[in-house]
């Protein structure tokens, strides 16, 4: 049975902060084919400063709510820009997803994970299809709830969550921006990756590493 | 710059023989020329970035290695702070950051009781936009974001209790997704503090969205005609509404057209964000290097003027005897010289259809880091938008009257 306590999200947090940090000079380079070329820096210095924040917390005297509180705040702060309202209404919405828990089993885990995904599309109002991190983060949201409500383990369910994640960014090479700064592109935007889907794709990557 | 591609190459060369061996270091080293000297002619595409694995060590970083652009700077990651201080250090008669925010740029002398607030703000590396505009008479307060990236909130509401002066407070900004969603929390939390805030987004560039979709256009140089009128206004007492009329006002009057020449870059990367062939040009291109409607051959400043100012003289179909404000605008390193080049084009086109000019700036007012290009703002005028634009102001980097 799994049971993931505030050291267990907070090891999570670490592990995308790693992920993202490798990763960001790729997407750099495909928001630099759509964009201004800064998502890398904005979701690098987002998470350190998620890191480093938790790593200020006791974690002994912290609830699962309050270090995801911590991390809207501080990666808000961090970054501005798009990611930064994105993200923190993310880790907001899941904070109050299980808010009053002091360790999540699996099925907390999966609806403290769609409340991220519907808090990101809340806040950007974009739709599938738009080329956008939704196209990533919606998908796999519906993927983890699906297998989680067939009775699968948490770590299937976050595989499938990843799947459809990866599916999703590799789909919005073939649409046309419609939201934030990209969709100015028009057609021109078609044939390459939404580096925010891009960059989602890469955070579910390490919360499945993490807690599957 | 040959010197730099060699001893970067070379680096890479001695590093890569280190790890992987000689033979994995002479197969990189062949794809790197290549891939250099590709990049030295022509790039093939704008759009694509060719990645080349290493068929022996995988490497698959070769084929982004580039030669990082030149800064003076100390550290990529703290150049918007150290800015800040020189600014202050620079500007103590005008500025003042808000008491535990430093990313909350305070006029000295602007918000009073009784004085609608104007709070303007967004990413850095458009210098002298934002904080430059902050001062008596036109911006009470600017917050600053990261290079190119908007403020978040926090910032944004200490500007707005600093701007406050108990009859409203108007953000003004480029529009853009990540501005709207910061500025948006912001106003939010202003309201449980009591402070009732309107926002008026500026969109004046004509190439970024046609012209039946106004309201997707993002905002670029214009903003300083903008922000000046509706900071007159502030300044002159007028209601809230008022303010805000003129603010709109202001925007529906204001038209940019821009062109890029060659990319700038981050401090924190410093590699060029996009790429252009070494004899071609981007006919509007957004202010933090957005792809713009058409790219072609660099042409004569007169072609390039006559391109920029068909569209916006279609747009805003003056008539004769109309006048009209011009911010000629610099992208960050084209130099005055080519300004007032296009300038003369600008007066020519102007006189041409009998519109006349009542006022005009030339410099660099809304800049894109080391961006080489530039830009050219008409706004239509009428009797109540040249008073705004007449009043006296002054801050930091601008004064009037």
């Amino acid at each position: 049975m799994t049971s993931i306590d505030t050291a267990g999200l907070k090891t999570m947090f670490d592990a995308i902060a790693v992920a993202i940090e490798a990763d960001k000079d790729r997407l750099c380079q495909l928001d630099g084919v759509i964009g201004d070329a800064d998502h890398g820096i904005a979701m690098a210095l987002g998470f350190g400063a998620v890191r480093d924040a938790l790593a200020s917390l006791d974690l002994a005297a912290t609830e699962p709510t309050a270090l995801l509180n911590t991390a809207a705040k501080s990666f808000l702060n961090a970054v501005g820009a798009s990611s930064g309202p994105l993200y923190a209404t993310a880790f907001m919405r899941g904070a109050a997803a299980v808010k009053g828990k002091a360790t999540l089993a699996g099925a907390d885990f999966i609806a403290l994970f769609q409340a991220m995904a519907q808090g990101i599309q809340d806040r950007g109002k974009a739709e599938i299809g738009e080329k956008t991190m939704v196209d990533a983060w919606l998908p796999a949201a519906q993927a983890a709830a699906v297998a989680d409500a067939a009775g699968k383990t948490l770590s299937e369910s976050l595989t499938a969550a990843l799947e459809a994640a990866e599916r999703g960014a590799e789909a919005t090479k073939d649409m046309i921006a419609a939201k934030g700064r990209s969709s100015r592109l028009g057609e021109r935007s078609l044939g390459h990756t939404d580096p925010g889907a891009a960059s989602a794709v890469t955070v579910i990557g390490a919360i499945r590493k993490s807690l599957g | 710059m040959t010197r730099q591609v060699i001893s970067s190459s070379h680096r890479f060369f001695f590093e890569h023989f280190k790890l992987k061996g000689k033979e994995a270091a002479h197969a990189c080293m062949q794809i790197l020329a290549a891939r250099e000297h590709i990049g030295g002619v022509k790039c093939p595409s704008r759009v694509e970035i060719p990645v080349t694995r290493c068929t022996i060590c995988e490497n698959t970083e070769i084929g982004r290695m580039q030669v990082q652009t030149k800064k003076i700077i100390n550290d990529g990651n703290r150049t918007v702070d150290e800015m800040l201080e020189g600014i202050l250090a620079a500007h103590p008669r005008h500025l003042k950051s808000a008491e535990g925010s430093p990313r909350s740029i305070i006029a000295r002398d602007g918000p009073r009781q009784g004085k609608v607030g104007l709070v303007i703000g967004g990413g850095s590396g458009h210098e002298p936009t934002f904080l430059g505009f902050v001062g008596k008479g036109l911006a009470d307060a600017a917050a600053i974001g990261n290079v190119f990236a908007s403020p978040p909130p926090d910032p944004i509401l200490e500007c707005a209790k600093a701007a406050s002066g108990s009859a409203g407070v108007l953000f003004m900004y480029g529009n853009y997704a990540g501005d709207l969603m910061n500025f948006d929390m912001a106003a939010e939390m202003a309201a449980m503090d009591d402070i009732d805030v309107r926002t008026v987004l500026t969109t004046d560039d004509v190439a970024s969205a046609p012209r039946n979709q106004r309201q997707k256009r993002r905002g670029v140089a214009g903003n300083f005609f903008i922000f000046k009128a509706a900071g007159a206004a502030c300044d002159r007492m007028l209601s809230f509404d008022e303010c805000e009329r003129i603010a709109r006002k202001a925007n529906d009057h204001t038209f940019t057209m821009g062109v890029a020449l060659s990319p700038c870059s981050l401090p924190q990367t410093r590699r060029p964000n996009f790429e252009i062939g070494p004899d071609e040009m981007e006919i509007g291109m957004g202010i933090h290097g957005e792809p713009g409607i058409a790219r072609g051959k660099l042409k004569t400043a007169d072609e390039i003027t006559d391109e920029m100012l068909d569209k916006i003289l279609d747009e805003m179909a003056p008539a004769r005897g109309d006048r009209v404000a011009v911010l000629v605008n610099s992208l960050g390193s084209t130099p005055l010289m080519e300004l007032y080049i296009m300038n003369r084009r600008v007066k020519r086109r102007l006189d041409d259809i009998g519109v006349s000019v009542h006022a005009t700036w030339v410099g660099n007012y809304c800049t894109s880091l080391e961006m080489a290009g530039a830009s050219v703002t008409l706004m239509h005028l009428d009797g109540e938008l040249q008073t705004m634009l007449d009043h006296p102001c002054d801050c930091a980097m601008f004064r009037a009257g």
